[in-house]
């Protein structure tokens, strides 16, 4: 992989994806492998939005290849509540460490930091823009229950503001994979992400309703609706239960349907359904670990 | 254009944008941060015949040359553009706009959630597509009336 700074998943090739993919198989099979090959590296850890789950994850992938974190901590106790631009804080805090994961509330954050550093950047999610870290996790589990090639995958739920939908759906586009979107009318994907999958190439398709696609589906990705969403909570509870899956939702799917979630999930996909050989979702949520060591991995390498 | 009305217009120094798409002229002056409050010299030819163009849009500016920004986001709004850079009341530079792949600095994202529209320090980019212009940063597509999105 042949990238100074992991921005967005729209910067990988299919190349850059499946040597991610295929380090991250790699230590996944033996944790041993990654031994102590970023010793005395220093990752910092700049969460200018809380988001503990995502940053525990980097963490536990920096120990484990031998190297430690650097965390800015919470915004509140920081410089930045005094007025520092972003700008600023990472030209200070690449002096501490070897590179920086970055999530920050505003689009293109990641990308503005790079310009500013000479140590790598990885976005961990800019606002409603991207968060690739994410993307090659989910991508590493789909090609481990249904391989990348000649699927089809149902992207369902909150499509228009969800982040972590319209980086998966681009690095869709470098598989040969059937995208089916399923969403309520006032929740379908934005203009910019629908003009970047027709000029990749993408088959896409648009529904309102699961029933008529479940049945093909070899991964079904599933988002939570948000209540702010909506002006009212009727039209809420409505739509969000129209789009939540139940055990009996499964009847109609195929066996071996991988059911993944971003997490954390509500109540859009059952309790019940954890006990189905469909629910992928909490071994997706492992599977960020290997991902991310090898995305560090690769980055961190000097050579 | 006549002799005669090119002299009533002639200008000492600043820019001649010829060749300028008809009905674009006024987008134009707000490129150039023109609403007349500020006491530019300037005449304006709208629809004026054009044996390239049919009609034609011409915009006069005296003490005021194009930036090279200016000028990217010019050849947006009318792409058969010329500009003439006037000095002493002669063309000293002629250029026809060319397309760019990006523009810079001119525009502002509309997109209120772009690190661009948050105080750091960073200019704007877009890259140039066929039918718009997309914000490097955020992502976000500018279709229709780009001169809406200018820098104050
Ligand atoms: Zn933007």
């Amino acid at each position: 992989m042949r990238h100074d700074h992991l921005l967005t998943a729209k910067q990988l090739s299919r190349a850059d994806i499946e040597t991610v993919l295929d380090r991250a198989a790699a230590f996944d099979d033996d944790p041993t492998a990654a031994g102590e090959r970023h010793a005395d590296e220093l990752l910092a850890l700049c969460f200018f939005e809380p988001s503990t789950r995502t940053k525990m994850s980097f963490e536990t992938a920096a120990k484990r290849l031998g190297g430690d974190v650097v965390d800015m901590g919470s915004v509140e106790s920081s410089s930045v509540k005094k007025g520092e631009s972003l700008a600023d804080t990472v030209r200070v805090v690449e002096g501490y460490a070897d590179g920086v994961v970055l999530r920050h509330p505003k689009q293109g954050a990641a990308k503005m930091a790079s310009e500013h550093v000479d140590v790598p950047v990885v976005n961990a999610g800019d606002g409603a823009g991207h968060h690739p870290s994410q993307t090659l996790l989910d991508l590493y589990t789909i090609r481990e229950h249904a391989g990348l090639d000649d699927i089809s995958i149902g992207i369902m739920g909150d499509l228009k503001y969800g982040r972590t939908v319209h980086s998966l759906a681009h690095a869709l586009t470098n598989f040969d994979v059937r995208q089916h979107f399923v969403s309520p009318e006032s929740l379908r994907l934005p203009r910019s992400v629908r003009y970047d999958l027709h000029e990749a190439g993408a088959q896409v398709r648009e529904h309102e309703d699961l029933d008529a696609v479940l049945p093909n589906l070899d991964v079904l990705y599933v988002t939570r609706i948000q209540r702010e969403r909506f002006p009212d909570e009727d039209e809420y509870e409505e739509v969000a239960g129209e789009y939540s899956i139940t055990p009996e939702t499964l009847d109609a799917a195929k066996d071996d349907l991988a059911v993944m979630h971003p997490l954390p999930r509500v109540d859009e996909i059952a309790a019940a359904v954890d006990e189905t050989d469909n629910a992928t979702y909490f071994e997706q949520a492992h599977n960020g670990v290997p991902v991310r060591m090898a995305l560090l991995d690769l980055l961190l390498d000097d050579d | 254009m006549t002799d005669t009305e090119l002299r009533v217009s002639k200008i000492q120094n600043g820019t001649v944008i010829d060749h300028v798409t008809a009905g674009e002229a006024l987008h134009v002056l707000g490129l150039l941060g023109i609403d007349g409050t500020e006491g530019t010299t300037m005449s304006l030819g709208m629809n004026v015949p054009s044996d390239r163009l049919g009609r034609k849009d011409v915009v006069k500016v005296e003490g005021r040359e194009l930036s090279d920004s200016e000028a990217e986001v010019l050849s947006l709004i009318a792409p058969e553009a010329t500009i003439n850079i006037i000095r002493d009341y002669e063309v000293v530079d002629k250029r026809r706009v060319e397309r760019p792949e990006e523009v810079g600095g001119v525009l502002v994202c509309p997109n209120r959630e772009c690190i661009t529209n948050a105080g750091e320090p960073v200019e704007t980019t877009f890259a140039v597509l066929e039918d718009g212009l997309r914000c490097e940063y955020c992502g976000e597509i500018v279709r229709e009336d780009i001169t809406a999105h200018l820098r104050d």
